[in-house]
């Protein structure tokens, strides 16, 4: 018999997420995801400033601040026409960048590799063995004997302190858990050492955005960090070397622990990139703007339908109608007033809550469409587009992980076993290396363009009379961000956002096609339904913007298991 | 000795966002000692890390569910901290217990934490805060305030004249416009 399990993280600060699940002969049979994002944010914006709704914006979740600022202003410029200055290009850039680093980092080691490597088994592990391997795998410093040792010895103090944390109540001992003891000790030594290098990135984005959380240096228009290279209160280059330091120190890390620990990762598990493709049309969009309108980019983006990528359609600008035009949202099954699929420049907001309907409503998720299609977003789409498009840095660190992959699983793995699972979680990865190169890139370009006597940040804004619509993208860490307002003699008439895990955890469609959630689910593996890590992994691959805990609801026993999201 | 007075909450839905507004008022009123730091949070947790870490004293300030009627001011001392953040009573306890985790596991949790809360009453979407948790706040302010001057740190008011008096947000959310 069917049974159904449900799986309901709760946090108000990026949205709930609620899965539900039909297993049926250890496998998923049918998925729901249901979901609170942020629907209201046109409330507060209507009838503002167009030039502070970045500051707005920045606040609607505690995990992705720089983007929704960076999305706003781009929003904005895009219906004045503006062209912005390419140092304040360069220097969103930057930003852009290091605040991807981290949330890749931070995603991979703290939230995500926990469902697959054991933390108890860690405690088991040899350090001379587990050292070996490392300096096996890859040529990171951080995997001597000692430093391994000292890692074992930090976490079996943690352990016996009581106080478990992040690692609370993870699956410790579950049968999908197959890494050996000192694999796992060895992701736990660079879970660790991760914290220290994320810290690095993050006080990049402090040093240009001048504050962390929440930058304060944007303007619509440019930026506010005036470039005075006698100056030592302004950009000057003692601070510019000293970003580029952290950047290089992140750099090493990122490159060779990270890149080998995903490899190791997926080499074990290769198992599971034959499940979780879901939805394979995927969406990216181009970034790392190049020039003052935003039409070359250092980052390629585009639209890949059904996985096939010699049917990819780039997105070649801010202005691009290709994908200005074929945005859209359904709400036949979100918690909102009709059945309606329309452009966000025409969406309204009101609510109709029905209570949870298996073939109605059943979420305030509304459901985005591209060219009529559900979409996948997130590093996978945005690798797989950057990796046709011929983009060097994607190519390089793609063919490197595969081929690592491959000589450890004893296997030949291919391209197409990035439509899985663990698939996405090793693009993330890739992506964050490849953020690496362009933050080094983005910081020469910056320092050239000074060094020309170009030391321009900020066009001024104008507002005519009358209506003006605007779009404003960008490829955030979890996929496609897009912003988008109407605006009336100088005010906010509409404010719409398109969020990627809108896109990700979107419900049915007008169509009642699944969500890429959904889809992925289907297949999956479920060895214990008490414990259904393999839901997890797979949910957790698209990296859901939830920094929280779960309830575990068996509606059958009525019982309710509590679940930490690690 | 080294103070950070760090506030978070999600000023997008009203009361939630008490921590934030607590620490706009801070500036907006006193002038501080160079030992003591104040840090608008928002709702992040992680990033946090290099603002908290190694401090003598960590005074944190968050909207906390604990069954009071709204606008209920709390203080949680010590132990009772990371304790707290464990049964999950404030919207933010997620992303602070990890966050205070790892500062244990990096051996760089503050000596000493002391948090304040105030019960929520409003959390829907829109600015401002209820009524009645204004008035939590005040407490609140001047619970800091006590706190500040026991440690030795007393913060000098700012004379009401002067011109900068209004955060961002309350500007907004009162319909009053700042002092230019």
């Amino acid at each position: 018999m069917a049974k159904r399990i449900v799986v309901d993280p709760v946090t108000r600060i990026e949205g709930h997420l609620r899965i539900d699940c039909e297993v049926d002969g250890g496998k998923v049979t049918k998925a729901w995801s249901s979901g609170q994002m942020w629907r209201g944010i046109e409330v507060i914006l209507q009838g503002r400033d167009p030039r502070e709704a970045w500051l707005f914006t920045q606040r609607i979740c505690g995990v992705c601040t720089t983007v929704h600022a960076i999305a706003s202003v781009r929003a904005v410029e895009n219906a004045l026409g503006m062209e912005v200055p390419v140092n304040a290009q360069f220097i969103r850039n930057l930003i852009i960048g290091g605040h991807g680093v981290h949330d890749h980092m931070v995603h991979f080691y703290h939230l995500c590799a926990l469902d697959w490597v054991d933390i108890v088994s860690a405690l088991k592990a040899d350090p001379r063995e587990t050292a070996k391997l490392g300096q096996s795998l890859s040529s990171w410093k951080g995997n001597s004997h000692q430093d391994i040792k000292d890692a074992q010895e930090r976490l079996k103090s943690f352990v016996a302190s009581g106080q478990l944390g992040p690692f609370g109540s993870g699956y410790w001992g579950h049968s999908a858990m197959k890494l050996s003891p000192e694999v796992n000790m060895l992701a736990v030594t660079h879970y660790l050492q991760a914290l220290y290098y994320q810290r690095k990135i993050n006080q990049m984005v402090a040093i240009l955005g001048s504050k962390t959380p929440h930058i304060q240096n944007l303007a619509v228009g440019g930026v506010a960090n005036p470039i005075n290279l006698d100056s030592s209160v302004t950009l000057n280059m003692e601070k510019l070397y000293h970003i580029k330091t952290l950047i290089e120190e992140v750099d090493e890390f990122v490159k060779t622990a990270m890149l080998s620990d995903v490899a190791a990762v997926g080499a074990f598990y290769a198992d599971w990139t034959g499940y979780g493709a879901g939805v394979t049309n995927y969406l990216s969009v181009p970034d790392m703007p190049m020039d003052s309108k935003g039409t070359e980019f250092e980052l390629p983006g585009g639209y890949i339908p059904n996985g096939d990528i010699g049917k990819f359609t780039p997105i070649k600008s801010y202005q691009d109608e290709f994908f200005e035009k074929n945005v859209r949202e359904s709400i036949k099954h979100s918690w909102y007033d009709g059945d309606w699929t329309r452009h966000p420049y025409e969406e309204e907001t009101v609510p109709n809550y029905t209570d949870f309907q298996d073939d109605g409503k059943y979420s305030w998720v509304k459901s985005p469409t591209f060219q009529d299609q559900p979409a996948q977003v997130g590093p996978l789409a945005n690798v797989l587009a950057m990796y046709v498009a011929g983009h060097g840095p994607t190519k390089k660190y793609v063919d490197q992980t595969l081929k690592t992959v491959s000589s450890i699983a004893k296997t030949e793995v291919g391209i197409p076993a990035l439509h899985s699972t663990i698939g996405r979680i090793a693009a993330r990865v890739v992506r964050c290396a490849v953020l690496n190169d362009t933050m080094l890139n983005q910081w020469q370009a910056l320092v050239n363009n000074i060094d020309s006597g170009d030391t321009s940040i900020y066009n001024k804004p104008e507002f005519p009379k009358g209506e003006q619509r605007g779009f404003g993208y960008h490829e955030a860490p979890r996929g496609v961000l897009s912003h988008w307002v109407v605006i009336e003699d100088g005010k906010i008439k509409n404010y719409q956002c398109v969020v990627p895990s809108t896109w990700n955890a979107g419900p049915r469609n007008g169509d009642d096609a699944p969500g890429p959630y959904e889809a992925s689910l289907v297949g999956n593996p479920v060895a214990d339904p008490e414990k259904p890590l393999e839901v997890l992994r797979t949910v957790h691959s698209f990296d859901p913007c939830l920094a929280c805990a779960i309830h575990m609801v068996d509606k059958e026993n009525e019982e309710i298991v509590r679940v930490k999201v690690l | 000795m080294n103070v950070l007075i760090l506030g978070i909450g999600n000023i997008l839905l009203r009361d939630e966002g008490i921590g934030v507004r607590a620490i706009e008022e801070l500036e907006c009123r006193y002038t501080f000692p160079p030992e003591v730091e104040l840090v608008d949070g928002g709702t992040c947790g992680l990033e946090l890390r290099d603002a908290i870490g190694r401090r003598d004293l960590l005074l944190l300030i968050d909207a906390m569910r604990n069954g009071g009627p709204p606008g209920t001011a709390y203080r949680l001392d010590g132990d009772e901290v990371p304790a707290h953040f464990h049964t999950r009573i404030s919207p933010h306890q997620l992303g602070i217990s990890d966050l205070l985790a790892t500062l244990t596991l990096t051996d760089s949790l503050p000596a000493r934490i002391v948090l304040f809360g105030v019960e929520p009453g409003d959390i829907s979407t829109g600015l401002g805060l209820s009524q009645e948790v204004e008035t939590g706040m005040e407490k609140v302010l001047q619970a800091v305030y006590e706190e500040l001057k026991s440690c030795g740190l007393q913060p000098e008011a700012i004379p009401a004249d002067e011109a900068f008096r209004l955060g961002f947000w309350s500007t907004r959310q009162n319909g009053k416009e700042a002092v230019p």
